[in-house]
């Protein structure tokens, strides 16, 4: 590496959890005064490595060089004190407490054994300042914050324990532009400082600005390294995945655009600050999708559907007819038949300890008993009919259905509801985080479903699958639909320009549409 | 009550029978050795008639431990238990006082009191999310207050009915105390509603995870709701059957059975966080609880000594297998 | 905003116990037959006092996002153990203090031992203990008995310059000398991270475990002055199950009038104190109004269950059903 010797090296890591093997003999080395991107897709390793790095979690083999002598770290304490900090995707703040208190929660200053609350709130304006986030009060509580602050917040922390090696992991994915554009300032100032900083980013634009070196992870091994700015983004992204990145989407049917009556239909519907007088209809046998910058309601809107809401305004029409739906229980009812596949599989769709038999037939349990008495024949041949028909790879139906790969598990919360033959489906970003394989087999079930008469609401944060998928597609900004686009509109300029909020039709953008932008907090 | 399970959900099955359930298994090698000791003390300890003697002792403790069960499968805690037994021994006493049709109705009353504890249990869990630690202590101070009042503090001086002396101390079957046919029954019945229905694997699932539970579909609050109010109706019967036992209810009756019956759920392998555990073993845990207790009366332990040993037994069992997973 | 208000928001849980326990002592002096005389403030207090450091020991643990149902039967034991050591010349007397005060953190350090290194539900656990320490008290003393240093109890029972009670300023002491300094120490601040995000404290390099282990030990250091003072209070040791039962059961409720989250990393235990007075003297109502004090059991669970009740106001506002699950 330019022949400098480098301040930090890993050698030969290997972790495994249970039977997936996240990083496999991976290597990385990081130098003093530059700023290294860490790239790859979801579940190439990239978490743990840096887990590992800041003693979260202790690898499996290898080791860990710091200036040329060998380091263990027995927890995140010992790595702060040997000068490795690490901004973490799931904030680590403490929410009841306030942000001075974070601030210099590993280390407060003392004064006669206490912590000394007049140098603590010092450190943390200062630490603040740094961070380019002034405006955060020190005594506020970070609970009371939005999570762009609160971001702020978490960097001003890291910065607040003096480190040597900083690692920012998907650090700005909520932060605004104004923020993102301080932070790139301490960033650079930091390394002309002479601090090594790990970069980890979805956001190729970000990178490109930024980093000096990068390095990209696939399958939990570095398969390449290359200073920035020697490979161009398509040749990255096939390093990344490894071959040609190309979906294969089932034909969209062609059809005169909503003719049959409505099955889903939503008038003015409004909650809190969250959602802002939206009006859709979903019909018969069509695919909508919904889009948008993460966090601009599309959750909330379906939660609005499936009666998880209170103090909605507007009007949900089911069928044509108004209907109050006062919770999941009335929304999965046969008179409105609706399934709901939820953001977060790990703790909204499955209970993981549960064996798959159990999990699949959770949401038919009604269905499935006499008399409150489970029918447990009919209970199999529906769930053998359910792993047939998703492919659902399992070693049998009586294990913990934590046991499954993410994508299995995902087959199974989608199975469970498809037990109840649901009319309406609506989908929040079934994709994220499985395999490219499962992806596939779910985009075919969805237009079969569709074909099959299901009406379906589909949120993705991937602007492919939107493309692909969706028959209409609604852009939704600030908890407001900003734009449908019909058939052949639905393209990655419409989405990523009306996602945006801008009308000009020019956006540089590629690289983006693989990862919008989390929430650009409005 | 943040638990960090990095890596720690080991995949356990909620099943009845369990392949070698370590916890079960413990709790069956722990009666043996119990008989083995006892077996040393006195010839007596294997005969027929005082294991008989045991399980009829057992049945009372059993009955209560499966309303505890039930509530600490969905992650809970019934801590209104010690008032729910009194309330339903001196309620089901008081209802013998008036005539023929009190006498007639006297055991449903008493149940239908504890009843009505479980309910005001379930609808502050359920439906105003009250800790089931803080509104169970709650209740229980309320129904003791009521009691207080209503027998202005000394033990009643009605007495139990004989159609209760002869659910708990009666033979209806030569050889097998009614006690025990009870617990048998509402044994057999808890497996069969775990295991078979609807509502069992409810109630596993809210245990594991509440709201994807909810977000199935399901009315999870009227779960936790009904499984209070059985929780309640149980511990009362289990009253009922004290006073049957005793011929009449007393004030502080209802104090040994808290600790015993947790501690029974949780020996058997139930995890007190929810979500997991057998019948089985909630039937090995009574009967270890019993037999620690008759062992040390036969010891002639002071009650001192015996809460005492108690204690240690309950947290060196547990420290054994009930332990949480280790973070990293 | 002004860092005052930061404060104010901050202090809020503390500051309503305050004012609900300065209304009810108000009506309660008002109707009290003797009237507000130093006497009725010093009986007054004197009670208050018990329940209050058991609040202050249940505090600690609570923040923590833990309970302690063992504090009643520490509180006991303690009072049993005094009543056999805290006797004789000053020397002895002062001896007697120390091992009954070391009597009670070793039962705190157990529980916290078992909880935190054990990894076992502090529910059970404390329960188990529980029964332990209650077992023991309960050999120190099978029936009520034992005498105590009466020059001491006297003293510390009775009134500075005839006016002011000296349990309160014994209160006060340890508010200063034992939660003043947890509470702005490293180990008090982990205490309060692990009970609001246990995952965030340890991200944040955080010393959990110790700080958890601080708050349980001081927890039986606590409940063991109040035990303590129960024995300055009535002269003899008793191992009374229920009265123990009674304590943890108000050290709780006192806890949650005080402004302490049940599910850990807010609250102070000075809220907690007035939550334990302000408790002592809505029970006591009950004499002044001439009610037979069979009710009082009664009364004491009804104000329980409203005010374990009264949090679930906050239910009301929410939104978002899934909230109800986090």
């Amino acid at each position: 590496m330019d022949g400098a010797v480098p301040l930090f090296r890993m050698e030969g890591i290997s972790k495994r959890y249970g039977g997936v093997r996240a990083l496999e003999k991976a290597e990385l080395s990081v130098t003093s005064g530059s700023i290294h991107a860490i790239l790859g897709e979801n579940g190439a390793g990239k978490s743990t490595l840096i887990k590992i790095m800041a003693g979260v979690v202790a690898p499996d083999e290898g080791r860990m060089m710091l200036d040329g002598s060998e380091v263990t770290f027995a927890s995140p304490a010992a790595a702060n004190q040997a000068g490795i900090v690490c901004i973490f995707q799931e904030l680590s703040l403490v929410p009841e407490l306030s942000v001075a208190d974070n601030i210099v929660i590993s280390d407060p200053p003392k004064r006669f054994g206490m912590i000394d609350r007049k140098a603590q709130r010092r450190i943390a304006e200062e630490a603040l300042a740094r961070a380019g986030a002034a405006d955060i009060h020190p005594l506020a509580l970070v609970k009371d914050l939005p999570l762009s602050r609160r971001q702020m917040v978490e960097i001003a922390k890291a910065l607040a324990r003096k480190p040597r090696i900083l690692i920012l992991d998907e650090a700005t994915s909520a932060l605004t532009a104004a923020d993102v554009a301080k932070i790139f300032g301490v960033l650079k100032r930091l390394r002309s400082e002479g601090l090594a900083l790990l970069y980890i980013s979805h956001r190729m634009n970000e990178i490109a600005e930024l980093a000096d070196q990068c390095t990209v992870f696939r399958n939990g091994r570095n398969v390449a390294s290359y200073a920035a700015g020697t490979k161009s983004d398509n040749e990255v992204v096939e390093l990344m995945i490894g071959r040609e990145y190309s979906h294969i989407f089932p034909p969209k049917p062609v059809r005169a655009p909503a003719t049959a009556a409505p099955v889903l239909e939503a008038r003015k519907l409004s909650w809190t600050d969250r959602l802002d007088n939206i009006s859709l209809t979903v019909g018969a046998g069509e695919v909508v999708g919904l889009g948008g910058l993460d966090g601009q309601g599309q959750r909330e809107l379906l939660l609005a559907f499936f009666g998880v809401l209170r103090g909605l305004s507007g009007q949900i029409l089911i069928d044509g007819k108004p209907t109050t739906i006062a919770s999941p229980a009335a929304a999965r009812d046969d008179r409105i038949g609706m399934a709901l596949i939820p953001e977060d599989r790990k703790t909204e769709g499955l209970m993981l300890p549960m064996t798959v038999r159990e999990n699949l037939s959770f949401a038919a349990l009604d269905r499935l008993s006499k008399a409150g008495i489970i029918d447990r024949a009919a209970e199999q041949r529906l769930i053998d009919d359910m792993v047939g028909l998703l492919a659902i790879k399992t070693a049998g139906l009586d294990i913990p259905v934590g046991a499954l790969s993410g994508g299995n598990q995902q087959k199974v919360v989608i199975a469970k509801w498809l037990m109840r033959q649901p009319r309406i489906i609506l989908l929040n970003d079934p994709t994220r985080g499985i395999d490219v394989g499962t992806k596939q087999e779910l985009y075919q079930l969805m237009r079969k479903l569709a074909d099959q008469g299901a009406a379906i609401l589909f949120y993705s944060t991937d602007y492919d699958e939107l493309i692909g998928c969706c028959d209409r597609v609604l852009v939704l900004y600030d908890g407001a639909v900003k734009r449908e686009l019909v058939g052949a509109e639905i393209t990655e300029r419409a989405l990523i320009a009306s996602a945006l909020n801008i009308h000009g039709e020019e956006m540089p953008v590629r690289g983006m549409a693989k990862t919008p932008a989390r929430g650009a907090d409005a | 009550m943040s638990e960090t399970t990095i890596g720690g959900i080991a995949g356990r099955m909620p099943k009845f029978i369990r392949r070698a359930d370590p916890a079960v298994l413990t709790a069956f090698a722990c009666i043996v050795l119990l008989l083995f000791l006892g077996s040393l003390y006195s010839r007596s300890f294997l005969s027929p008639e005082y294991l008989l003697q045991q399980l009829k002792v057992a049945s009372f403790l059993g009955i209560i431990a499966t309303g505890m069960m039930l509530v600490i499968l969905l992650g809970q805690i019934d801590l209104s238990v010690p008032w729910s037994v009194a309330t339903g021994a001196m309620m089901a006493c008081a209802a013998a006082a008036y005539g023929p049709v009190g006498v007639a109705l006297a055991v449903p009353f008493g149940i239908f009191c504890g009843v009505l504890i479980g309910i005001v249990n379930g609808v502050g869990v359920a439906y105003l999310r009250i800790p089931s630690m803080i509104i169970t202590l709650a209740t229980n101070a309320v129904a003791q207050g009521l009691m207080v009042v209503y027998t202005g503090g000394f033990s009643p001086q009605d007495s139990a009915t004989r159609a209760m002396r002869y659910l708990a101390t009666g033979f209806a079957i030569p050889g097998v105390p009614n006690a025990v046919i009870i617990w048998a029954l509402i044994g057999a019945a808890m497996v069969f509603v775990l295991t078979r229905t609807g509502f069992g694997r409810t109630v596993y699932g809210i245990g594991n995870r509440e709201r994807a539970a909810y977000l199935s579909g399901v009315d999870t609050r009227r779960v936790v709701l009904i499984a209070f109010a059985i929780s309640g109706g149980l511990s009362a019967f289990g009253g009922v059957l004290l006073a049957g036992y005793a011929s009449k209810a007393a004030q502080s009756m209802g104090d040994a059975y808290l600790l015993p019956s947790i501690a029974a759920v949780v020996l058997g392998g139930t995890s007190i966080l929810g979500g997991r555990g057998s019948y089985l073993g909630t039937v090995a845990g009574v009967i270890l609880i019993t037999l620690l207790q008759s062992i040390l009366s036969v010891m002639q332990m002071p009650e001192a000594g015996r809460q005492i040993i108690y204690g240690v037994v309950i947290v060196a069992m547990l420290l054994l297998y009930g332990r949480a997973p280790a973070s990293r | 905003m002004k860092d005052w208000r930061y404060w104010l928001a901050e202090q809020r849980g503390t500051l309503l116990a305050f004012g609900i326990f300065i209304v009810m002592f108000i009506i309660y002096t008002s109707n009290h037959p003797a009237g507000f005389t130093a006497n009725v403030v010093q009986t007054a207090s004197n009670k208050g006092v018990l329940l209050a450091f058991v609040a202050m020991a249940q505090t600690l643990v609570v923040i923590t996002a833990g309970i302690d149902l063992s504090v009643g039967m520490i509180f006991l034991l303690t009072n049993c153990l005094a009543s056999w050591l805290v006797i004789g010349t000053g020397i002895e007397t002062a001896f007697g203090v120390v091992a009954v005060l070391g009597t009670g953190l070793l039962c705190g350090a157990i529980n916290g031992a078992i909880v935190i290194y054990g990894r076992l539900q502090p529910i059970v656990a404390t329960i188990a203990t529980g029964a332990v320490y209650f077992g023991i008290a309960l050999l120190l003393r099978p029936f009520p008995g034992g005498s105590v240093n009466e020059d001491l109890a006297d003293a510390l029972t009775g009134r500075l310059f005839g006016v002011v009670p000296a349990s309160l300023v014994v209160l006060l002491a340890v508010v200063l000398v034992v939660w003043v300094p947890f509470s702005r120490s490293v180990l008090g601040r982990a205490a309060y991270a692990a009970g609001s995000s246990e995952m965030a404290a340890y991200m944040s390099g955080v010393p959990i475990r110790r700080g958890k282990f601080a708050a349980y030990a001081l927890a039986g250091l606590l409940a063991a002055i109040g035990g303590l003072f129960l024995t300055f209070f009535t002269y003899t040791g008793e191992a009374a199950y229920a009265s123990g039962n009674a304590y943890t059961l108000f050290s709780i409720a006192a806890v949650v009038l005080g402004g302490v989250s049940l599910f850990g990393g807010k609250g102070s235990a000075i809220g907690a104190i007035f939550g334990a007075l302000a408790f002592r003297t809505i029970g006591d109502l009950l004499f002044v109004f001439d009610f037979d004090p069979l009710w009082q059991p009664l009364f004491q669970g009804v104000i329980l269950l409203i005010a374990v009740s009264l949090g679930a106001f906050a239910l009301f506002r929410v939104r978002n059903r899934l909230e109800w699950f986090l």
